[in-house]
């Protein structure tokens, strides 16, 4: 009975830090309408201030809360909603919940910046001092944690109740608009609610730090608990959110108690919250349709099946000039930046063209790779069979959660992802517990690709078919629908298409592209284990992934081979290892609402140089179009408005080759895979212009 | 039998009731006009009858069937098709995309397969669009991008249609042509339900009209005696003109500008707060 007490005042402990995070989540997202990945981000970069102040610093441990739950955190939430979050509630779903991971992954790199990794303790509040309740010790620190979520709750209940701003704050949910006319702030609301949702994000981080410890990664994903609470409250109950919290508690609190203590299911305590946050997403209520105003994304034209062939090939070509004896390091690292690059054309479709955002990507590339391990003499029937189990799975996260959209699709992928990263990967039927499996290199037609360069070079194949692929997709029906649903899902409803199914397909198609990344990438690597696929790899691959361009498979190309470099560059300069991660998060944050990325930065200049160069080096080699590069067009066959498909032919900006006055009336030459990975263009000589031309 | 019944509906927001026991229909091959002062629960009507919205109590029938708790895309699959208030156009794509989508979807798995586009085209030709084909529907005039989404609910042949304010942003001629499509679609036999604040459109087409007050019906006729029955002045005006001669709508109409007017500008924020006749406000 008394270890049952035990557990249960350890649960009410974890509880109610629980809630005090979830709140201000709930308080942030009510009046913003900004969903904050980043809220346990906060709260950890908070926690290691509130180190920094007391314990090398020397501050007492009260004034010290004081000063980072009053002051410190406070004013960081009041610089991110006035320079990060403005104006993020009016945009896409996926495009706050970009900006929100990109801030998550600054809290990261951040505190790596300015903490590089080295042991460090928090003690609890009062660590001498406790309490006997019916037997059981119960020390100071865990009774104030759930004193003050008391005093949370009632203060935000009176604050949002009692007083002019907190109607203000309720106003502002309904329509900040109204709430302008009539005179009141709502930026002002805004930027209140994000300092008091980041003082209760640190309040809570705190309480917590002496009990999960000083940890980047740790800290950060208590944000699951928070989510899950928040999610239980319907995003908008106060109470609730404090019930789930203090649920959410206890159940890890008795799942430690008394899950047995090996096999899987003594795993399970570890991933109670990701589970808690799944359940509460399924069971969340139909979203009703949102019908809003146009929307639009301005995308380059997709290249016609011709070119993108075309310049396919010329990428191979390239590749196995530049690859020709390299060293074998160089050669996994590319081999590495086709598998990013290949993933990312999954978020191409899902993203880019889909407008939905997973948090988990990476996790279906570890469901691939798992599978290709496990295959004796995988051959290309194996690869397949990778894909489709990724696919199957990736369905399957969708189907729970068919009904809901945007947000608690992405939730749904991030519990999955932490779900698989805690639990199945580590498990002994899949990796093992730090473990790692073997898999061969694939074969083909009976031949096992022993060659590194080969196999890198079959990788690059890969993901030229499955570009060309893509687009051919884009291009048709099923595109043009595609578009259609990520516009207006109302609309599409209201003309007969049953959005759900849609979606499920949409999902698993995704999962599959990743999941055969992961099979090629298990073939490159020869051992792979669950540390490859880490849940916060899928973050950082979001974020490249936005940065460099998802709406097109160029872009998908350049993601991936930057993100390859990211931990090359932070072994390299570990000085900075931190600040990288705050560069590309910044970079996301600015180009998040440009979801054409980098990409269309590189068509630009190419086109520069094409007006510019174009010319004189098509006058030095005339036969240009005869040499199987992509193909030449009239141009008046790509303009004529009534043309059978407008796909098929308008995108062919080859066309534009010698007819430098139409350059300006393109908004891209997007979509044709880059054929620049290195620098070095490839295929002969003289051909840089339009390399870059083309992207 | 009607071919769209509302029985009763009420539909409920929070403390808030939008509609309130609402009960009207719409016949094949008529024009029904569905009128009332902002915030008065055409739209929230519409939503429930395409069913983006599910009622809290009441029945919406098609043919005599309840299809009230039908999903969005099975009632279209049963020809109800709707135009928005506040638009949805696919704004990547082109005008011709639009309806081309359209197309694709009402073809089912048939419509995978690649066919030729001139039906399409001949839908834009028939709303008067086709000069705007290839331009990107979120950069055309609202009052285009009104008949594009009309042409993209025509290209799934829909039995009922629901017009959401769709001559908003129409010019006087392009007003009078788009009253002759409505006729000319009633007389293929569609059944033509219009929320409109054009009352010269209204009255000049519609065979019976509904107003709707406070999510109440509050009256139903023929457009003539629509005109003359006090309550709907009083809904319009705030007060009755019980005085008069009777025929006092046209003479009061242009003392209508919250209603008649000023939601023509449906972006403009504005509009939805200002207080109308009897003192409410707007939404």
């Amino acid at each position: 009975m008394s270890t049952f007490i035990a557990f249960t005042i350890f649960g009410l402990f974890s509880g109610a830090a629980y809630a005090i995070v979830a709140s201000g989540l709930t308080l942030t997202y009510t009046t913003t309408r900004v969903f904050n990945i980043a809220h346990g981000a906060l709260g950890m970069v908070m926690s290691f201030v509130f180190w920094d102040v007391s314990v090398r610093q020397g501050l007492p441990p009260l004034p010290a809360l004081l000063l980072v739950v009053g002051v410190i955190a406070p004013a960081t939430g009041w610089f991110i909603q006035r320079f990060v979050a403005r104006g993020l509630g009016d945009a896409p779903v996926s495009v706050s919940l970009v900006v929100t991971v990109a801030l998550l992954v600054a809290c990261i790199g951040t505190a790596q910046q300015i903490w590089p990794p080295a042991a460090r303790t928090v003690k609890p509040f009062f660590p001498n001092s406790s309490f006997t309740i019916a037997g059981t010790n119960v020390t100071a620190h865990q009774a104030l944690t759930i004193v003050l979520s008391g005093v949370v709750a009632a203060g935000l209940y009176g604050l949002l109740t009692r007083t002019r701003v907190g109607t203000a704050m309720r106003a502002s949910v309904d329509n900040p608009e109204l709430l302008r006319l009539f005179g009141g702030r709502p930026d002002t609301v805004a930027a209140l609610s994000w300092a008091i949702g980041t003082s209760l994000a640190a309040l809570g981080g705190i309480l917590l730090v002496s009990q999960v410890g000083l940890d980047y990664y740790a800290l950060t994903l208590l944000v699951i608990s928070a989510f899950a609470a928040a999610v239980f409250g319907r995003l908008k109950s106060l109470p609730l959110t404090f019930a789930g919290g203090m649920a959410l508690g206890l159940a890890e609190a008795y799942a430690k108690g008394y899950l047995p203590t090996d096999g899987l299911l003594s795993k399970v305590g570890n991933v109670i919250a990701p589970l808690f946050l799944f359940a509460v997403v399924i069971g969340m209520p139909q979203t009703q349709l949102r019908i809003g105003q146009v929307k639009g994304i301005v995308t380059a034209p997709v290249p016609s099946l011709r070119a993108s062939a075309g310049w396919g090939a010329a990428l191979v070509l390239g590749m196995a000039v530049y690859t020709a004896g390299m060293g074998e390091a160089d050669l996994l690292l590319l081999g590495t930046a086709a598998t990013y690059a290949i993933v990312m054309l999954s978020l191409v479709l899902l993203t880019g063209y889909g407008g939905h955002v997973s948090l988990g990507q990476f996790t279906f590339a570890g469901v691939g790779a798992l599978t290709y391990a496990k295959l004796d003499e995988p051959n290309l029937v194996g690869l397949l069979v990778s894909a489709l189990v990724a696919g199957a799975v990736g369905a399957l996260v969708a189907l729970p959660v068919i009904r809901l959209t945007g947000l608690y699709l992405a939730l749904a992928t991030l519990a999955f992802a932490v779900l698989m990263d805690k639990l199945v990967f580590q498990a002994d039927f899949a990796f093992g517990f730090g473990g790692a499996l073997t898999a061969e290199r694939l074969s083909i037609l009976g031949t096992r690709i022993e060659s590194t360069q080969g196999y890198v070079l079959v990788m690059v194949v890969f993901f030229v078919l499955t570009a060309i692929a893509l687009l051919t997709l884009r291009r048709g029906v099923l595109g043009r629908l595609l578009i259609a649903l990520r516009d207006s899902p109302a609309a599409c409803g209201t003309l007969g298409l049953d959005a759900r199914w849609f979606r499920v397909g949409l999902f698993g198609l995704s999962a599959a592209i990743a999941g055969l990344a992961g099979g090629l990438f298990a073939g490159l690597r020869g051992t792979i284990g669950a540390a490859d696929f880490q849940f916060f790899s899928s973050l950082t691959l979001l974020l490249f992934a936005v940065v460099f361009g998802v709406t097109s498979v160029t872009g998908a190309l350049l993601g991936g081979y930057g993100l390859m470099q990211l931990p090359v560059q932070q072994s390299e300069n570990p000085g900075v290892a931190g600040l990288l991660f705050v560069v590309i998060s910044v970079a996301a944050i600015l180009l998040a609402r440009n979801p054409n990325g980098i990409a269309s930065y590189v068509f630009r200049l190419g086109r520069l140089l094409e007006e510019r160069y174009g010319t004189q080096v098509r006058a030095r080699v005339p036969d240009l179009a005869g040499l199987g590069l992509p193909g030449r067009r009239d141009r008046s066959a790509a303009t004529s408005a009534q043309d059978e498909d407008v796909w098929d032919e308008d995108a062919d900006n080859l066309a534009l080759i010698g007819d430098p006055g139409h350059t300006r009336s393109l908004e891209g030459t997007d979509g044709s895979p880059a054929s620049r990975v290195d620098g070095r263009p490839e295929g002969p000589e003289g051909r840089g212009a339009h390399v870059a031309a083309r992207g | 039998m009607s071919l769209l019944e509302v029985d009763h509906v009420v539909v409920q927001f929070g403390g808030v009731t939008a509609v309130n026991e609402a009960t009207f229909g719409a016949e094949a091959g008529t024009i029904t006009g569905l009128i009332g002062p902002n915030g008065a629960g055409k739209t929230t009507c519409f939503n429930v009858i395409s069913g983006l919205q599910r009622p809290t109590r009441g029945q919406v029938r098609l043919d005599g069937r309840a299809v009230t708790r039908m999903p969005v895309h099975r009632r279209s699959k049963r020809g109800v098709g709707r135009t928005f208030q506040r638009l949805e156009a696919f704004g990547s794509l082109t005008v011709r995309e639009n309806v081309r989508v359209a197309r694709d979807i009402a073809g089912g798995a048939r419509g995978l397969v690649r066919r030729s586009g001139a039906d399409v085209d001949a839908l834009l030709e028939r709303v008067g669009i086709a000069a705007y084909a290839d331009e990107r529907a979120d950069s055309i005039p609202t009052g285009t991008a009104r008949l594009l989404e009309l042409a993209r609910c025509l290209a799934g042949s829909p039995r009922l249609l629901l017009l959401d304010e769709p001559s908003s942003g129409l010019d006087e001629t392009e007003t009078d042509a788009f009253g002759e499509l409505l006729r000319d679609l009633a007389s293929d036999g569609v059944a033509v339900l219009m929320v409109e604040h054009d009352m010269d459109l209204v009255m000049g087409v519609c065979d019976t009209i509904h107003v709707l007050d406070f999510g109440t019906v509050i009256a139903s006729g023929e457009p003539a005696d629509i005109r003359t029955d006090p309550l709907v002045q009083k809904a319009y005006l705030g007060y009755s003109d019980e005085g008069g001669e009777g025929d006092s709508w046209d003479a009061t109409l242009a003392d209508l500008p919250p209603v008649a007017h000023l939601d023509r500008g449906h972006e403009d924020d504005l509009t939805t707060v200002l207080p109308i006749a009897d003192g409410r406000s707007a939404r």
